[in-house]
């Protein structure tokens, strides 16, 4: 089973180091494997369950993202992990 | 024999033997491996993952009761990363294509990531690259077996030298046998100046290249008061200091004396004594010296030390509602965010100020950022009910900045109202006098206000258009420049025309060399670090007012600083002899 969906970072500080850790955090949860594509400028791929490789994306403000899910709960992350981007982390 | 100079941020005199930290990077040479014993490199790397995931752990719950979890949040970063499985993977692939040591792949990976950080156009991020390479050091030193210098078990006093400390190894100290700080860079909010005064040892920072001057065993003197670091000193240097040093240790002790008395004159006038802090913990700290509250409560912290840049409103009303926890009902005066003009919102700034001082600092900020003021005002207000709350705005040059700053804070107020959240409307609102403007203004300014707090720093900074962390004109930025003097008299007056208080919060006040002359001025409030509350309590409880008032007229009849410091220093060592 795959899913995903496209967000836009909005919380003002982009992808910094503290929501990097609540994605990984609730990416890490899941079975599925996560993708996530930086759209933008500067396209990059990241595996959503590395804290390292979410920071190197440096997606600021604005970015879009697409979140990919690929496993048996892929439909439940993709969900979770887009709300939690569109929440802007439940910081601003 | 060598003497630095650079800005003293925690006072205090001693000498001691030297530690370096990090004068080299640990030289990993690249060594192979036959074939078959990769494997073991493999589980030899797991093995120093799993020991530094522990030893993180154990700092991070050292660091959070210490000094808050919002410090702590740092550690969580480090084990995330290390348990990041792309990461392990990356390192393990290493050891196995170069058919090398664990330790040489683990080199080579995070060098390489820390150049990617390096790289990031976002400041923020590429200031990350510290995090990459605290975690690289933890993780070879754990491979190679050698924690060259354990700082947590020290076999007897030394200070430490460093570049800039790093959060995880401040966190590790050895309270007991660290004397005293000095490193190449930083400024009074930098993290080595806030854990020295934490721990009442004298600290210089800003030394520019001390690290490659002072090898480690080399005996060092760090002068926190005049910011002076002398490297292997001469006979008469170490004579000098070792006095210096045996006094302040003299003095400390009858100063313990003094912790329960009243600060009061021998004619029975009494002064408060309140502490500037950081941090909530810095309170039971400023309650061991004898602070009667919190004078200055300086937010920025909250800003400095967030993972994220800015705070939450739900982050400035935790800080602010423990402070009133740990106060017990004692006063609690809250400075709203004074950033601007420091490295760090200039390595945020889109574009760099071309004169920061004069710039986007401070109460201007937060007027350009209302969003982001509000959010701290809420806090206050929210965590009003709780305590003795007042609250201070920064930086102040007219009166329609003012009025703006209250407007911003009445909107909070009917806000909260609206939402049913109680808060206390009569909160006491004061405002800094720091810019010449303000203080020249004073009498305008005493009737929109309920106090005045003087910050000495800015306003001589501003009068004498000196900047002290400049080495080539620091000598010019003095206290006792008679212009400096007759605002801070003025202030202080007017204050008592309109019968508002007035209290010096910047460091004039913690200087035993000026409590006569602020107390004879008619000052009934000092604020100042913790540390140097009981020797100005020793010289208030050492003169009468009348005295004082004498000394102060005097004072006022000068027209140079050399004279004023002169005869202030003349009569306060007549009244307290070991005071200097």
């Amino acid at each position: 089973m795959t899913a995903s969906k496209e967000v836009f970072i909005s919380n003002i500080h982009g992808l910094h180091t503290r929501p990097v850790m609540k994605f990984v955090d609730t990416a890490s949860r899941f079975k599925s494997e996560i993708k996530v594509h930086k759209g933008g400028a500067e396209p990059a791929d990241a595996d959503g369950k590395s804290v390292m490789q979410m920071i190197i994306l440096a997606a600021e403000a604005g970015t879009p993202l697409r979140i990919e899910a690929e496993g048996e709960d892929a439909d439940q992350a993709v969900k979770e992990l887009a709300e939690l981007v569109e929440s802007k982390f439940g910081e601003d | 024999m060598e003497i630095k100079k650079g800005i003293g941020v925690s006072p205090g005199v001693v000498i001691s033997t030297a530690v370096v930290l990090d004068a080299e990077d640990l030289l990993i040479p690249e060594r192979h491996v036959p074939a078959g014993r990769t494997t073991d490199e493999v589980s030899r790397f797991h093995q120093a993952i799993e020991v530094s995931i522990t030893e993180i752990l154990r700092l991070r719950d050292k660091v959070a009761e210490e000094n808050g979890k919002e410090i702590a949040g740092i550690f969580d970063v480090h084990v995330g990363m290390l348990r990041d499985k792309s990461l392990l993977k990356e390192i393990e692939t290493e050891i196995n294509k170069l058919q090398t040591t664990a330790e040489y792949a683990v080199n080579v990976v995070m060098r390489r990531l820390a150049q990617r950080f390096q790289k990031m156009s976002d400041r923020y991020l590429s200031e990350r690259v510290k995090d990459i390479q605290d975690i690289e050091r933890r993780l070879l030193h754990n491979l190679i077996g050698q924690t060259h210098y354990d700082l947590a078990h020290l076999a007897r006093d030394v200070v430490i030298i460093a570049h800039d400390m790093l959060p995880s190894q401040t966190a590790a100290l050895d309270r007991a046998h660290v004397k005293g700080f000095a490193t190449d860079v930083g400024g009074r909010t930098s993290h080595t100046a806030i854990v020295a005064r934490a721990m009442s040892i004298p600290a210089v920072v800003g030394l520019g290249d001390i690290t490659n001057e002072v090898n480690t065993g080399d005996i060092v003197i760090i002068d926190g008061h005049h910011g002076v670091v002398i490297i292997n000193p001469d006979e008469e240097q170490l004579a000098e200091h070792q006095a210096a040093q045996v006094r302040s240790v003299a003095m400390g002790k009858t100063l313990a004396e003094l912790l329960h008395l009243p600060a009061i004159t021998t004619d029975g006038h009494e002064v408060a004594l309140m502490a500037n802090i950081e941090v909530p913990q810095g309170i039971d700290e400023a309650f061991e010296r004898g602070a009667q509250g919190v004078g200055l409560y300086r937010t920025e912290y909250l800003y400095l030390t967030r993972e994220d840049g800015e705070p939450s409103e739900e982050d400035h009303y935790q800080a602010y509602a423990e402070s009133l926890r740990r106060l017990k009902g004692k006063p609690l005066v809250i400075r709203t965010l004074d950033l601007g003009a420091d490295k760090y919102t200039q390595n945020r700034a889109s574009s760099p100020e071309r004169n920061p001082f004069l710039g986007d600092r401070s109460i201007r900020m937060c007027l350009h950022d209302i969003p982001m003021f509000k959010r701290q005002l809420r806090a206050i207000m929210r965590a009003s009910p709780q305590g003795d709350v007042r609250i201070m705005f920064p930086m102040i040059s007219t009166l329609m900045e003012l009025r703006q700053a209250k407007m911003v804070l009445y909107d909070v107020m009917e806000d909260l109202e609206d939402e049913g959240v109680p808060f206390r409307r009569e909160l006491p609102i004061g405002m800094m006098i720091e810019v010449p403007s303000a203080a020249l203004m004073a009498d305008s300014f005493a009737k929109e206000v309920n106090f005045f707090s003087i910050g000495t720093n800015d306003l001589i900074q501003y009068t004498l258009a000196v900047d002290r962390t400049n080495e080539k004109v620091a000598g010019l930025f003095c206290p006792a420049h008679p212009a400096v003097l007759k605002l801070i008299r003025d202030v202080i007056r007017i204050g008592q025309r309109h019968n508002i208080s007035v209290s010096v919060c910047g460091e004039m006040a913690g200087e035993p060399l000026y409590t006569l002359l602020l107390l004879g001025l008619g000052l009934t409030l000092f604020s100042m670090n913790g540390p140097d509350i009981p020797e100005v309590k020793k010289i208030i409880r050492s003169t009468s007012l009348e005295h004082a008032k004498q000394v102060a007229r005097r004072v006022m009849s000068f027209d140079s600083e050399r004279q004023v410091m002169h005869f202030l220093r003349e009569e306060t060592r007549k009244l307290v002899p070991e005071a200097f």
